[in-house]
């Protein structure tokens, strides 16, 4: 413990700033983002944008923003709260190029996802053998009101 | 974004000095925190694709609808606002110890960790309740062998499938037991008691149900909570997992060791953890209740 001043780690300490205006500021901004998030959370609930069985696009794209809201979020508490935007660039990047295979994962699997629904839902994909024992099954669930 | 402190033409990569301009621990925080999020992803991701495959899914908004002391009123959204709010508020807090501590400022540091360890103990309060009241509250579901039961939620079964329609359930009430139907009718009728119903046949209790006050549904997707579950469940368990080391520098504040050790890194480092599992917050509340 008493090693550090001896240790071999030589760092540029930053220089860090005097007041707390920055740490409130991304409060109030987090803060308003999750009004913002809830107020259109809970349009959902009520159904201000329509019936939500026929109005599929308008509602994904309600959720689409929520999530871009999110993300923004997610940027400054790693940015400003977890001090990753102070930091130089090799520590920035040794973080942040990894996290860019979850454009993969999540794209991947959603597209995986989605099209288990279709194989589901249409006779795409099923082996004739199969289609006259489980079809009667699957559409019964599926017809559920 | 270097600072100024920093001279542009340092060699990062020339040895003698870290490349990150960062402490080994903080390096390696750095590192665990991001194999943590892949973990925390692929769940959400596991979570996401099921849905995606399934042709509906539990209405979050008709799940998480209650607050503490305000009985059946329907409130989506309300409480796990006051949870966000409490998490946001706790990493405000611990961005200022982090704060105080680049000052050598023991007792803001200690004030400000105290009030952090507060707001986390008060989320895991919060996720107490919620997982109880969903635990212990039982919901009216259509059975497989056509009659109404009562149901909690658990990591294997749920209540929160569609609404049966009113045709059906009149159907199903004449399979269903006394009991079951006896709790229908004091769900919406408060004046009713178990006594003043005890003597009435199947028929006269079926009379006294309202089906536009009691609603009965299928049985839910068993994934619903075993994902509800197991994700906040391992949101919960780093909340807790933050608040003990949060309070081990709290001990280690008070007794003196960061100021005999010149520095308060290890209050910056708590505090990459601790925020992390806010962030990890912001998509455990869009992925179950917002979207």
């Amino acid at each position: 413990m008493s090693a550090h001043g001896t240790s071999a780690e030589i760092t540029i300490p930053h220089e860090h700033g005097a007041g707390t205006g920055r740490i409130w500021k991304i409060f109030w901004l987090l803060s308003a983002i999750t009004v913002v998030e809830l107020i259109m959370g809970f349009g959902l609930a009520k159904h201000w944008y329509g019936d939500p069985d026929n109005n599929h696009t308008k509602i994904l794209v309600v959720k689409g923003v929520i999530c871009v809201l999110s993300l923004a979020k997610a940027f400054y508490i790693v940015s400003v709260f977890m001090h990753l935007g102070d930091e130089i660039r090799n520590l920035i990047m040794t973080i942040v190029v990894p996290l860019c295979l979850f454009i993969w994962f999540i794209a991947a699997f959603l597209w995986d996802g989605n099209s288990w629904l279709n194989l589901k839902n249409t006779n795409a994909g099923s082996r004739p053998a199969q289609t006259e024992q489980h079809q009667p099954a699957a559409v019964e669930k599926d017809k559920k009101p | 974004m270097s600072t100024p402190a920093i001279p542009t033409n340092t060699k990062w990569w020339n040895g003698g000095r870290s490349p990150f301009n960062a402490s080994y621990g903080k390096v390696m925080m750095w590192y665990f925190l991001m194999s943590d999020a892949f973990t925390f992803g692929a769940f959400l991701i596991s979570y996401a694709t099921l849905r995606f495959s399934l042709n509906g899914w539990v209405d979050a908004n008709h799940v998480f609808n209650a607050f503490p002391f305000f009985g059946h009123q329907d409130l989506p959204l309300a409480f796990v606002s006051l949870m966000t709010f409490i998490l946001i508020a706790s990493s405000v807090t611990m961005v200022l110890a982090v704060h105080e501590g680049h000052k050598m400022n023991r007792k803001g540091v200690e004030k400000y960790m105290i009030l952090t360890i507060i707001g986390g103990l008060a989320f895991l309060a919060c996720q107490a309740w919620e997982w109880t009241h969903l635990l212990t509250g039982e919901h009216f579901v259509l059975n497989a062998n056509g009659a109404i039961g009562a149901l909690n939620t658990t990591v294997s079964h749920n209540p929160w499938g569609h609404f049966v329609d009113h045709d059906a359930v009149l159907k199903a009430m004449q399979l269903t037991s006394p009991e079951v139907l006896r709790d229908m009718v004091m769900e919406h009728d408060h004046s009713a008691t178990l006594a003043s119903l005890e003597h009435l046949s199947k028929a006269d209790l079926i009379s006294k149900i309202d089906l536009n006050a009691v609603h009965v549904a299928h049985v839910g997707p068993p994934s619903f909570g075993s994902y509800f579950f197991g994700i906040t469940g391992f949101h919960g368990f780093h909340v807790f997992s933050g608040v003990v080391i949060n309070g081990i520098m709290l001990a280690k504040t008070k007794l003196g060791h960061f100021d005999q050790r010149g520095h308060y890194e290890m209050i910056e480092k708590a505090g990459l953890y601790w925020h992390f599992v806010d962030l990890v917050w912001v998509f455990v509340f869009l992925c179950f209740y917002l979207i």
